[in-house]
């Protein structure tokens, strides 16, 4: 891997922690645009390597949040995870079944979406 | 009642999180806070939680469908915790507002770039950078390299 790539990818990383750090959002808001625009990945690669980049990012920052403030409320976490994460086995399932420009779509105005909330909201 | 109405927006969560690679905590944290009345830093530490595990099980899938890029995943969620520092620093610094409207300037760009993908024709797309050496994707559409067969 260049130099200049693994650059290129520590400011995702930076930008995509502190969007979370900032907002209490994950990353991935930031990251799959990014993947695309910046590196040329494919839709499908780039939420595929969002998501397993979220794994790390999640784990970091709900260790802090557990272990420090003891906020985190495990009964109703693990109730909702269950219809959670049968959706997102859905929506993997969907999105290799449509064609991967879709997926740009969908995402440019989930971003319209959320910049307007944030200027208004 | 309300935990049933709260699962079914998780579920729609988990689904948007599969189909356009998110963590779902844009659509978890307000099922807490308004659905179930949870306060706001409760409702986020049990969303990143949710995220965990929701990404994780996404990320198989998507490794299974041979979509995942390990170690570029694994450089950028390394590298993240700087951003977080940076952001935690930045929001105690810098006037809200101001942090606001900047990251939404930011990500109408992205908007802007992912729209100019989706409408330019198909093999080309005017001012992106060259597909990344070693994605870890094999594109069954690319016509074979070299004097195959000859």
């Amino acid at each position: 891997m260049g130099s200049r790539k693994i650059w290129s990818l520590a400011a995702v990383g930076t930008l995509a922690g502190a969007f979370s750090g900032l907002f209490g959002v994950g990353g991935g808001t930031v990251i799959v645009p990014m993947l695309i625009a910046l590196f040329a990945y494919g839709e499908r690669l780039a939420t595929g390597t969002s998501l397993a980049a979220i794994v790390v990012i999640a784990v970091l920052a709900a260790a802090l949040h557990g272990g420090i403030y003891g906020k985190v409320d495990l009964d109703t976490g693990l109730i909702l995870t269950v219809p959670a994460v049968a959706g997102v086995i859905v929506g993997t399932a969907v999105q290799q079944r449509i064609p991967e420009k879709a997926v740009s779509l969908i995402f440019s105005m989930l971003l319209i979406g959320v910049a307007i909330e944030m200027v208004v909201g | 009642m309300d935990l049933a109405l709260a699962a079914l927006l998780c579920a729609l969560g988990g689904c948007v999180a599969g189909l356009i690679g998110v963590g779902g905590g844009i659509v978890f944290v307000p099922a807490m806070t308004i659905i179930l009345s949870k306060g706001q830093v409760e409702a986020e530490a049990t969303s990143l939680l949710m995220i965990a595990l929701v990404s994780l099980v996404g990320a198989w899938r998507q490794e299974r469908y041979g979509n995942v890029n390990l170690r570029d995943a694994l450089l950028i969620g390394l590298l993240s915790p700087v951003g977080v520092v940076i952001g935690v620093v930045a929001a105690n610094n810098l006037p809200e507002r101001a942090l606001r409207i900047g990251f939404a300037i930011l990500l109408l760009y992205m908007a802007g770039r992912l729209l100019r993908h989706v409408f330019a024709p198909d093999g080309a797309d005017p001012g992106g950078p060259a597909p990344p050496a070693g994605a870890g994707a094999e594109r069954a559409s690319d016509p074979p390299s070299g004097p195959a067969g000859s």
